[in-house]
């Protein structure tokens, strides 16, 4: 009898309602966790997968050498590789082509590299305005590669560890 | 003092054309302001949301996002107005218009202060009542008309659910008029005056809160928004409305809103009277009280459909019907036996 009044006081007098509204109004004056996303970012991991590119060496010789490895291992078959001997002899690639829409971004390629050439940067601010932008070759690869080289370096460095 | 300079500028054109003008003035300078606090509440709504869901809502168009309201006003203009094929079209575009119209004209004889009202008739609780129930129409219509199962099952919702509820609602205003012993808004609120413990809400606890969950109910809003369910029929009736058709729905949801907010405010909040009858209180205009309580009583829609999760069908029609107009009537049995038979009858009155 008394819990029935009980029930019963606690029904009409809101209470479960009063409980659950002091929850939410008390995150009404809490902190906001917004990030104002253009003036404000996230920190990003060192492994962070992002727009891939093609490194050098100090000395400014490409480091791919046309293994075709990132080719194989690559499941979306993004990556097209042609190669053709240079005229000091060596193994060079005359089309490194990405195709942005078919990469899932797995990281593949960079494992699969044996000369640390083609990485994934940590950039992931890219849009395209054409269809054809989707296919990045070799030049634009390099060019990634060279603009960002001490980021990636560094990134490299501070996951070693890891690895 | 404004009909003289209405006079002075008017002065010369024929009889029946300034009392024509005179009268598109007034309402003019009620439907602008309203307009103005829909756009500006719309803002509130998704910065308050924001605020309960730890987020800040939004805040890149103009100077802390106060001109959203205006940019989403001018992508709704500017939109098109698709007319869904075999929906029957006049009915299709008659429907906002019919859900918007009684929306505004509930407006006409809400008295915003002492002497601010356009209409301060003898009936005004009836014509509320009367108008209300004449929202329904549209949203059945726009329902009908769109020729889509999901706009047909949110039609039907909605309908089921505003008659429901429509009735606890009268009965909380039956014991209001019981206990006021006026239809009129005016007189209704000058019954209250004496401050905030003379106010109705304190003898009408229950039917206030009836009347509140009804009026959210009534309104389609969370946590009684069924009618809408974003997550089973995607928007409910208005499904198929785009640009100017939707932004009718939506103004005339956000005007009854407010209007539920005010008629709260005037039946168990006392309307234009300040809380406190003393010095400081009592200086301030009384539009300012009945603007600020309005506000705290639409602040609570908000905090509610940022708090509860959506009733389910059978338990929305179970609370109307089988707890709120119980209550609501045993309520009406204890204001007339209390105020006529038993020594404790002054505070029902």
């Amino acid at each position: 009898m008394v819990s029935k009044l009980q029930q019963l006081y606690k029904t009409f007098s809101l209470q479960e309602l009063r409980k659950g509204m002091g929850v939410t109004g008390r995150q009404f004056f809490s902190k906001k966790t917004t990030i104002m996303y253009p003036e404000e970012k996230t920190p990003k991991s060192p492994r962070f997968r992002g727009l891939h590119a093609l490194r050098r060496y100090p000395n400014g010789e490409e480091r791919c050498i046309a293994c075709k490895l990132c080719e194989a291992v690559c499941p979306a078959l993004a990556i097209t590789i042609d190669s053709e001997e240079r005229e000091d002899g060596t193994r060079r690639t005359t089309r490194y082509d990405i195709d942005l829409f078919k990469c899932i971004y797995c990281g593949f390629c960079e494992e699969a590299c044996p000369v640390d050439s083609v990485v994934l940067t940590d950039i992931h601010e890219f849009h395209m305005e054409e269809n054809k932008e989707r296919l990045v070759d070799k030049r634009r690869l390099l060019e990634i590669g060279d603009k960002y080289e001490a980021d990636i370096a560094a990134a490299r460095k501070q996951d070693a560890p890891y690895r | 003092m404004i009909y003289d300079t209405f006079l002075f500028f008017a002065g010369w054109l024929p009889e029946p054309v300034q009392a024509i003008s005179w009268i598109v003035i007034k309402i003019t300078a009620i439907i602008a302001p309203l307009m103005a606090c829909v756009a500006y509440f719309t803002f509130a709504e998704r910065k308050v949301i924001g605020y309960f869901q730890t987020r800040v809502g939004p805040n890149r168009v103009g100077p802390k996002g106060w001109l959203q309201p205006i940019a989403d006003a001018m992508k709704l203009m500017f939109k098109e107005l698709v007319v869904p094929a075999r929906s029957n079209r006049y009915l299709f575009l008659f429907a906002p218009v019919l859900s918007l119209a009684p929306a505004l004209a509930a407006w006409a004889v809400i008295p915003f202060s002492d002497t601010l009202v356009l209409a301060n008739i003898d009936a005004g609780l009836l014509y509320i009542l009367a108008l209300t129930s004449m929202g329904v129409y549209g949203v059945i219509l726009a329902g009908w008309a769109s020729n889509s199962k999901y706009a047909f099952l949110g039609a039907m919702r909605s309908a089921a659910q505003i008659v429901a509820y429509e009735i606890a609602m009268g009965f909380a205003l039956v014991g209001v008029l019981m206990v006021a012993g006026s239809l009129n808004l005016h007189q209704i609120v000058t019954r209250q005056s004496g401050g905030f413990w003379e106010w109705y809400w304190l003898p009408l606890l229950p039917l206030m809160l009836v009347y509140f969950i009804s009026g959210v109910a009534e309104t389609n809003r969370a946590p009684f928004d069924v009618a809408e369910g974003e997550s089973e029929i995607v928007a409910g009736f208005h499904v198929e409305y785009s640009g100017m058709g939707f932004a009718v729905f939506f103004l005339a949801e956000y005007a009854n809103i407010i209007l539920i907010g005010a008629l709260m405010v005037l039946m168990f909040f006392g309307g234009w009277l300040p809380p406190v009858e003393i010095a400081p209180f009592t200086l301030l205009p009384g539009l300012f009280w009945f603007g600020i309580k309005t506000f705290i009583v639409c602040f609570l829609f908000l905090w509610l459909r940022a708090t509860f999760p959506r009733y389910r069908y059978d338990q929305i029609m179970r609370l109307g019907w089988k707890v709120l107009i119980p209550v609501t009537l045993v309520w009406i049995v204890v204001i007339g036996l209390g105020k006529f038979y038993t020594p404790i009858g002054f505070i029902f009155s």
